[in-house]
């Protein structure tokens, strides 16, 4: 194992964090705050309890998993695609580190900066809505897989982008429908049968289900099937990561 | 004497179909400064990328220091530091995050006192703040070559070191590889300007459409393919060559006041001693008589028509 270089790539890419701050931690907290204003306040006062759950309390897990997803596709994707855009990648394929390294240290950084703000985002919420945390440990065990997850699926759209529109398709175009689709502000048993059904196809919805069962103990879909579709997407996503760096694709050719 | 670096049989096809490279075969010598000569386009980079890993090659084996670049990547990869031709460094970065993130990532435990000295060394001590994007070009390439050189490596590539830089700078980059060199690195650059090759290489590759044409010690090529040419300037005006001079090819300038005569050093066409004699029996004299050795531009230049 080469831990200079895993240090160095982690080191740098926290770095990129703080030199931008403003848009990697305070514009989503003041966007999860508008959330909580405009559906827990004023939308939310007016809708009854979910599932014996307080609206505005019921959304936390939902926003929580918006602004991990969307952050941790952003994140990673820009690292790994800024190198290849301004060329300085050579130098990371020139260095004697291993690919299991490099997306150790990428992926790790960009899962790190969207754990610390879903914590942000949790702390923010705090203070909106009283929050009780049934199973802290699985809360956090789904927040950093998720974060895992979605950031090692930011890092292949990363080096599978060829310029800056495609990089902010797949975030746009599928992560924030899939969010909002997914749970994140009602329970899909609110929905009529036929789009319950078809909200089982996205993958979204057990990620958020497994998430609101960490903190009141009730699901959409049962905990252990949410935590496998989970798995099963990292597996995937581990699975494409190696092919790139055993085929060199869009980074050796 | 030693190989440092032995290509065999190293070809690239790119997915396009394009052929980069075919057939490569090349020695490095340990400790050597070898220049890579050829115009754009020729597979100067590709070659060298592959040597360091950022291009997969299609066949061939590549030793560096006698270990594989593929099974031993990580021994051969940080022997290796490389300048390469574009300018490209990240931008938010400082000079000196920029060395020591370079020297982290070529598995190296962080030494500040080095990296300094060479900043020192390469006149960027006072920059050491500056965000890369602040830099001057010349400045930048010189960030490029501090990146290179902040591992320790043994083996140093410059691809294309001076280009669009200036005179100045060029004289100190010069002077840096030699100062390398005599610290027992092996130096290896692209150029296609032949002044540099001419000035700095102890042996010189020549490639041209993926294929090294001649690896030759510099003074031998010079002394192989190299020309002199003598210029004679006539005392009075020449309308008409003598026949008995024909056996030299002259050349006769349009208002027949100049004769050139182009003579190896290989000697296959007879030497300026029986010229002179030959034209002072036609009663052809001259006030002045000048000659030049041909440059490695013109066997450069010589060379590539003839492969053509």
């Amino acid at each position: 194992m080469n831990q200079y270089a895993l240090w160095a790539i982690y080191k740098t890419e926290m770095a990129r964090t703080f030199r931008t701050l403003l848009q990697s931690i305070v514009s989503p907290v003041i966007s999860t705050s508008l959330y909580f204003v405009v559906f827990g306040a004023a939308i939310g006062s007016r809708i009854q309890e979910v599932n014996g759950i307080a609206y505005g309390a019921f959304i936390v897990p939902g926003l929580i998993m918006l602004s991990l997803l969307t952050q941790s596709v952003a994140n990673a994707s820009f690292g790994i695609y800024f190198p290849k855009f301004t060329g300085t990648i050579f130098e990371l394929l020139s260095a004697p580190v291993s690919y299991l390294e490099i997306v150790i240290a990428y992926v790790g950084a960009a899962a790190t900066k969207s754990i610390v703000l879903g914590l942000i985002i949790l702390i923010t919420a705090s203070l909106f809505v009283p929050l009780h945390i049934e199973h802290p440990f699985w809360m956090v065990a789904f927040l950093v897989l998720t974060a895992l997850t979605f950031s090692l699926f930011g890092f292949i759209i990363g080096i599978w982008a060829n310029g800056f529109e495609q990089l902010q398709v797949v975030p746009l175009l599928i992560i924030t429908p899939l969010t909002f689709l997914g749970g994140s502000f009602y329970s899909i048993d609110m929905l009529p049968p036929a789009w319950r059904t078809i909200s089982l196809f996205n993958p979204v919805v057990y990620l958020v289900s497994g998430f609101r069962w960490s903190f009141f103990g009730h699901a959409d879909v049962g905990v252990g099937i949410s935590l496998a579709a989970t798995l099963g997407f990292l597996v995937v996503c581990l699975a494409i990561v190696g092919w790139i760096f055993r085929t060199g694709y869009r980074l050796k050719n | 004497m030693q190989s440092v670096i032995s290509i065999s049989g190293v070809s690239k096809t790119y997915a396009s179909g394009f052929k980069a490279l075919e057939d490569i075969n090349l020695e490095i010598r340990r400790g050597e400064i070898f220049a890579l000569l050829g115009p754009n386009g020729a597979g100067k980079t590709t070659l060298i990328s592959i040597i360091c890993g950022i291009v997969n090659r299609t066949a061939g084996t590549v030793l560096v220091d006698g270990h594989d670049i593929g099974r031993d990547y990580r021994t051969t990869r940080s022997l290796i530091g490389l300048v390469p031709q574009e300018l490209t460094a990240d931008m938010w970065e400082t000079v000196f995050n920029a060395c020591a993130y370079s020297r982290g990532l070529f598995g190296k435990s962080a030494n500040p006192g080095y990296i300094e000295k060479v900043l020192r060394d390469l006149s960027l001590w006072d920059k050491r703040d500056a965000k890369s994007r602040q830099l001057s070009g010349g400045m930048k390439r010189r960030l490029l070559i501090a990146k290179a050189l902040a591992h320790e490596p043994r083996i140093l590539f410059l691809d294309e070191p001076t280009a669009g830089v200036d005179v100045e700078l060029r004289h100190d980059l010069w002077e840096m590889v030699r100062r390398l060199r005599d610290d027992g690195v092996t130096i290896i650059l692209t150029t296609h300007y032949i002044e540099e090759a001419e000035q700095m290489a102890d042996r010189i590759g020549i490639i041209n459409g993926g294929k090294i044409i001649l690896v030759e010690d510099k003074a031998e090529l010079m002394r192989k393919l190299g020309r002199k040419q003598l210029v004679l300037e006539l005392r009075e005006t020449l309308s008409e060559l003598p026949s008995q001079l024909d056996r030299y090819k002259l050349e006769r300038s349009e208002d027949g006041k100049r004769l050139t005569y182009i003579y190896d050093t290989k000697a296959e066409r007879p030497g300026i001693a029986s010229l002179l004699r030959d034209l002072d029996a036609a009663g052809i004299g001259f006030r002045d008589l000048d000659t030049e050795q041909s440059s490695l531009e013109d066997i450069f230049v010589g060379l590539l028509r003839e492969k053509q």
